[in-house]
């Protein structure tokens, strides 16, 4: 069963002081190594901040194309990594490990039945 | 058949439906099909075994007849929706395991409980549903009395338990005894399940009385189940304990005048001393094992309580080191303030006051105490000991306009208005600690 985890911090991270950063990157790195190790690691991505998103929704009849996140709230979705494991047990298992859950919120979500590969 | 032969014959299945839901779920791992299942065959038990007898294994004949019409369902369903056939396929495969048709008297029906408590109380879903479907599936209870219990609804109720059964299919909250990593966490869920339960019972006010006693037995009956699983467990042992002492004063715990009764003034014959008993062993039991947390605590404060010769040998020191003990363990603002009333029973009202100050002092404990009333009431009555009626009228002013137990405001209407009035010495302490009786 495919589960995504979903990272959630303030936007504080992305300017923390540049030591800091680095020693984050680098747990972040070990973790998602340890990930791949263990033949779970599906895909994922570190996302830019949410300055940078623009939004597409339905106003209407048209599309509309808006600048800035779905929402604006405290914590935004940082990144996400797509792992593969037996069950929500094993799930939870790697998101305690992962450094986000230190500083921010791990959400993890299973795939849906009728999931479009 | 009449209706007690009816009550003693669901009293049967309700006693065994833990076991035989477990089974069932571990067997076809899904919620809905082993409880359908298990309807079907407790209809069919309700209708033959007052004909033929109830069988001498009830949970084996139970098992057998659900795992039957297990299998017929999915049979049934197959023939209906040829394409998910080969979805179900596995789970036929597994209840049919063992080949041809099982007999009741060779069924060994294995004890899943343990799988189902876990999966139960899993913190992936919301503590109300954990409980709700601990009680429907450990402890059989119909939907419509667990709603009764919670004072919801019964389609609220449904929903709830429906919501919780969708998750564990669609998260894959898997059947299982959890893995060393999140072991303390997830027993720590289990107990906080069990005692709720219990509480629910012990101290609702609104659910009928029949329904609190049964939750209340419920709660007994999940954490025996659980200690006889787990006997390694110290916490599991002391919330037995802690259960059972609670319960076994269960009738000396209001007054006739309807207002709670401090542990020290209880009417001791009224005592059930047999679960007393029970429960001391129990935490024996918990002390043996070596390891002690909040519940083992709690335990032997209730213990301590529990065998003092008389209301007024109470060890208000030894009581008052426990909650010591307890707050360092589990730190909040209520322990804080039990700490205070034992601490004032052993040294006098001042040491509890000294110990109450932080409380007033640090914002965070005020907000969280700003609307608890047993707060209120628990420091007037230590100003009022200390001879400081300014204060102590500030504070019955607030435990008053803050109670909702009539009995009890009269009570705390007398003690404002004698407040300070020398020829009205007021004999005794009525308060003792909260949520202690």
């Amino acid at each position: 069963m495919q589960y995504a985890l979903l990272f959630y911090t303030t936007e504080t991270f992305d300017s923390l002081p540049p030591a800091e950063r680095q020693d984050w990157l680098a747990q972040m790195n070990t973790w998602r190594k340890s990930l791949a190790d263990a033949g779970v690691l599906r895909g994922g991505l570190r996302l830019a901040p949410s300055a940078t998103a623009t939004s597409v929704r339905r106003d209407g009849d048209e599309l509309l194309v808006t600048d800035g996140p779905f929402a604006e709230t405290k914590e935004i979705l940082g990144g996400f990594m797509l792992i593969d494991c037996a069950d929500l047990d094993a799930a939870l298992a790697w998101a305690r490990r992962c450094p986000i859950a230190k500083i921010g919120t791990v959400e993890v979500r299973p795939e849906h039945p009728e999931a479009v590969r | 058949m009449n209706g007690d032969g009816r009550a003693a014959l669901e009293q049967i299945v309700r006693e065994e439906s833990g076991l035989v839901l477990a089974a069932l779920i571990a067997s076809c791992g899904d919620f809905d099909l082993a409880e359908e299942a298990f309807q079907d065959a407790v209809a069919v038990a309700l209708e033959r075994w007052p004909r033929d007898g109830v069988p001498q294994r009830p949970a084996a004949w139970l098992t057998t007849a659900a795992r039957r019409r297990a299998i017929d369902r999915l049979r049934h369903d197959a023939m209906r929706a040829g394409k998910s056939a080969a979805l179900r396929e596995s789970e036929l495969a597994r209840l049919a395991e063992g080949g041809g048709e099982p007999e009741p008297e060779r069924t060994i029906v294995p004890d899943e409980r343990l799988r189902l408590i876990f999966t139960c109380c899993h913190p992936a879903l919301a503590p109300e549903a954990r409980v709700a479907l601990t009680l429907r599936t450990l402890g059989g209870l119909s939907t419509a009395s667990v709603a009764r219990s919670f004072l919801v609804p019964e389609a609220t109720m449904a929903k709830r338990l429906e919501r919780a059964k969708h998750k564990i299919r669609a998260a894959q909250i898997p059947f299982r005894v959890p893995a060393p990593d999140a072991w303390f966490e997830r027993v720590q869920s289990v107990l906080a399940v069990i005692y709720l339960i219990f509480n629910a019972g012990y101290s609702a006010t609104g659910a009928s009385r029949d329904e609190r006693r049964a939750l209340c037995a419920e709660g007994i009956r999940l954490a025996r189940i659980l200690a006889a699983l787990l006997p390694g467990e110290g916490e599991v042992h002391a919330l037995h304990a802690l259960v059972l002492l609670h319960d076994a004063r269960r009738d000396a715990r209001i007054g006739g005048d309807g207002a709670p009764v401090p542990l020290d003034q209880q009417e001791r014959t009224l005592w059930r001393h047999e679960e007393l008993g029970e429960g001391l062993a129990a935490l024996a039991r918990a002390a043996h094992t070596g390891d002690r947390g909040p519940y083992q605590v709690q335990a032997a404060i209730a213990a301590a309580h529990a065998t003092a010769p008389r209301g007024a040998a109470t060890p208000w020191r030894e009581i008052a080191a426990l909650y010591a003990e307890l707050e360092r363990l589990h730190p909040s603002p209520v322990v804080r303030v039990n700490r205070a009333v034992a601490e004032s029973r052993a040294s006098g009202p001042r040491a509890g006051l000294a110990l109450l100050e932080p409380l007033e002092l640090d914002p965070r404990s005020r907000a969280l105490l700003a609307d608890y009333q047993p707060y209120h009431a628990a420091r007037a009555d230590l100003l009022r000991q200390a001879g400081l009626c300014d204060e102590a009228r500030a504070a019955y002013t607030r435990a008053i306009e803050l109670c909702r137990d009539e009995p009890e405001r009269r009570f705390l209407e007398r003690r404002l208005a004698e407040l300070c009035d020398p020829s009205s010495r007021p004999p005794g302490d009525r308060y003792g600690e909260i949520g202690g009786g």
